[in-house]
C-alpha cells in the first residue's frame, strides 16, 4: 500500500456526507411486476418484514439468559438475520409507498411529505399498524417454547420463502432465495433442539411436550389466507400461505416423532381477526415499546 | 441516509502506467481491500466482489454482494471499498449492491479456502446442491464433517458444536484429536 495514513474515516464523511447505515436497497434493481397493484405489494412485503423484526425482537430478548453461550450465539445469529430480511423488505415496502425512485430521499420535503424509510417503519408506527402473523409476537415461556415457536415459524417462512424465490417481484425473489439458505439452518436448529427436550430426560420431555401444546395450536393463523396474500399469489408475486400446509405438517410430524412427543397437527385456519389485519395480543405493545424505546426518545438521532 | 452517488460524476484518472486501463487499476484496488470480519481474505477472495467498471460517463462503479442477508459487513465493504479507490486517486465512486443470484460459498477462491485454513478458520466443503421439491429437513447433527480436517493438527476425528459462530458465515466445531475448538465456514 502506497499510503501510510491510513485515514479511511476522514474520506468516508468527506465522500458521502455521512457515516453509518444506508438504505439497504440502495443500488438495487427497483422496478415494479406487472399485474400487481403496489400498494398490495408494499402490504405484502410489510407482512413478511414485520414477521421477521418481531420474531427477531423476541430472540434477541434470549440474549444473557440462554442455557449456553454456544446457544446465545446461536439464537443471536438467528435473529440477526431476520434482522436483515426485516431491513430489505421494510425498506421494499417503503420503496414502493414513496414511489419509484429516490427523489426526495433524505431531504427535509420528503420528511415533510411523509416518506417512509426502514426505521420510520420500524420505530413510529403503533402496534396496529403492524401486520406481523400474532404466532411471532407471542412471548417465550422458557426454551422448550422458544425451540418450538421458532421450529413452527421457521418450517413455515421456509415453505413461504422457497415458494417465493420464484417471485415475480425480482426484490421478493432475491430477497427470499437468500432468505432460503439462512432459515433451513434456523428450522434444524430448532428441530435438533426440540429432539434432544423432547427425548431428552423427564423434565425435559415434560417441558417440551407443555410447549407443543401450547404453540401448535397457534399455528393455524399461519396458514389463513390475507386477500392481498390472495390477490398477489394469484399475480405470481406472493407466496400463498395454505399452500404450505402440506409441508409444515410433515415436518413437525417427522420431528414430533423423533422427539417422542404427542403431536396435534394445525387447526383450521381462523377466519380474519389474525395479526395480518392489524389486530394484536398486548404482547406486541410491549415488545415494541421496548424495540422503540430510544428511536422514539431521541427521534432527531441518526446512526 | 444517502445513496452512494456523488453530485458530480467526473472520472478522474489516477496517472496509471502504460498499457494499464483504468478500469483494470480500480479492478486490481477493489479486489484488493480486506473483508472487515475476515481480515486475511480480501472481498476477491470471498467472492462478494462481482464486477469492477469504469462508466462511460465518468466514475467506478463497484457491485458487490452480501453472505448472509443481515450481515453487517456489508456497510463497512462499501465504505472501505470507496475509500480505498477514492484514496487510490478515483472519483465518482459507486458501490452497487446485488442479491441476485445469491452469494454461495462456493464462490470462495483456492487461494481464499488456503488462507482461511491458515488462519485456524476450516474452509467450507462444497455447497449443498438441492433436488426439487420442499428444503430437505435435517434432524440431529449435520452431516459429519467427511473430510472436515482440524485447522491445528490435520486430524480429521471432527465434530460439529453449534451450526452458529462468532459471525453469520461460520460454525464452531472441534477436534477430538486435539481437542481444540475451531472455526467452520458454513457451506450454503
Amino acid at each position: 500500500m502506497s499510503h501510510t495514513s491510513d485515514n479511511a474515516l476522514h474520506a468516508i464523511i468527506e465522500a458521502t456526507g455521512d457515516l453509518g447505515f444506508r438504505d439497504p436497497l440502495a443500488g438495487v434493481d427497483s422496478r415494479l411486476p406487472e399485474g400487481a397493484a403496489p400498494a398490495d405489494l408494499a402490504a405484502y412485503c410489510l407482512m413478511l418484514g414485520d414477521d421477521a423484526l418481531v420474531m427477531s425482537h423476541r430472540l434477541q430478548q434470549w440474549c444473557t439468559r440462554a442455557p449456553e453461550l454456544e446457544e446465545e450465539v446461536a439464537l443471536a445469529n438467528i435473529a440477526l438475520d431476520l434482522l436483515g430480511q426485516a431491513r430489505l423488505l421494510l425498506s421494499r415496502a417503503a420503496q414502493i409507498r414513496n414511489g419509484a425512485g429516490d427523489a426526495g430521499r433524505g431531504t427535509a420535503e420528503g420528511a415533510a411529505a411523509g416518506r417512509w424509510d426502514e426505521d420510520r417503519l420500524a420505530f413510529f408506527r403503533d402496534a396496529a399498524g403492524f401486520r406481523n402473523v400474532r404466532f411471532a409476537e407471542a412471548p417465550h415461556d422458557d426454551f422448550a417454547h422458544a425451540m418450538v415457536r421458532l421450529l413452527v415459524f421457521s418450517a413455515w417462512r421456509l415453505a413461504l420463502l422457497d415458494r417465493l424465490s420464484s417471485s415475480r417481484d425480482p426484490v421478493l425473489a432475491a430477497v427470499a432465495a437468500k432468505g432460503v439458505k439462512e432459515v433451513a439452518y434456523h428450522r434444524d436448529h430448532a428441530a435438533g433442539w426440540t429432539v434432544r427436550l423432547g427425548d431428552g430426560t423427564e423434565l425435559s420431555h415434560l417441558r417440551a411436550q407443555r410447549a407443543w401444546d401450547a404453540v401448535l395450536p397457534e399455528a393455524a393463523e399461519l396458514l389463513h389466507v390475507h386477500e392481498v396474500e390472495g390477490r398477489l399469489a394469484a399475480a405470481g408475486v406472493a407466496a400463498d400461505p395454505s399452500t404450505a400446509r402440506g409441508e409444515l405438517e410433515d415436518v413437525l410430524a417427522r420431528v414430533a416423532e423423533a422427539a417422542t412427543l404427542r403431536h396435534r397437527p394445525p387447526g383450521r385456519a381462523p377466519d380474519g381477526g389474525t395479526g395480518r389485519y392489524g389486530v394484536h395480543t398486548p404482547e406486541l405493545d410491549s415488545l415494541l415499546a421496548e424495540l422503540q424505546e430510544v428511536a422514539r426518545a431521541h427521534p432527531e438521532a441518526t446512526w | 441516509m444517502v445513496t452512494g452517488r456523488r453530485s458530480s460524476g467526473q472520472a478522474g484518472r489516477p496517472a496509471a502506467p502504460a498499457g494499464e486501463t483504468a478500469t483494470g487499476r480500480a479492478r486490481e484496488v477493489a479486489a484488493s481491500v480486506a473483508d472487515p470480519e475476515l481480515p486475511m481474505l480480501t472481498l476477491a477472495d470471498l467472492g462478494v466482489l462481482r464486477d469492477v467498471r469504469e462508466e462511460p460517463g465518468g466514475g467506478v462503479t463497484v457491485t458487490i454482494t452480501p453472505t448472509y442477508t443481515g450481515c453487517p459487513a456489508v456497510e463497512a465493504m462499501r465504505d472501505d471499498l470507496r475509500a480505498r479507490l477514492l484514496r487510490e486517486g478515483f472519483t465518482g465512486v459507486e458501490v452497487r449492491v446485488v442479491l441476485d443470484p445469491p452469494w454461495t460459498s462456493d464462490w470462495i477462491s483456492a487461494s481464499g479456502r488456503r488462507k482461511l485454513e491458515a488462519a485456524g478458520v476450516a474452509p467450507p466443503g462444497p455447497a449443498p446442491r438441492r433436488a426439487p421439491g420442499p428444503v430437505p429437513l435435517t434432524l440431529g447433527p449435520r452431516p459429519p464433517g467427511r473430510g472436515v480436517r482440524c485447522p491445528r493438527c490435520g486430524s480429521g476425528d471432527t465434530a460439529e458444536l453449534s451450526p452458529f459462530g462468532a459471525t453469520a458465515c461460520k460454525a464452531l466445531w472441534r477436534c477430538r484429536a486435539c481437542a481444540e475448538p475451531f472455526e467452520r465456514f458454513k457451506e450454503i
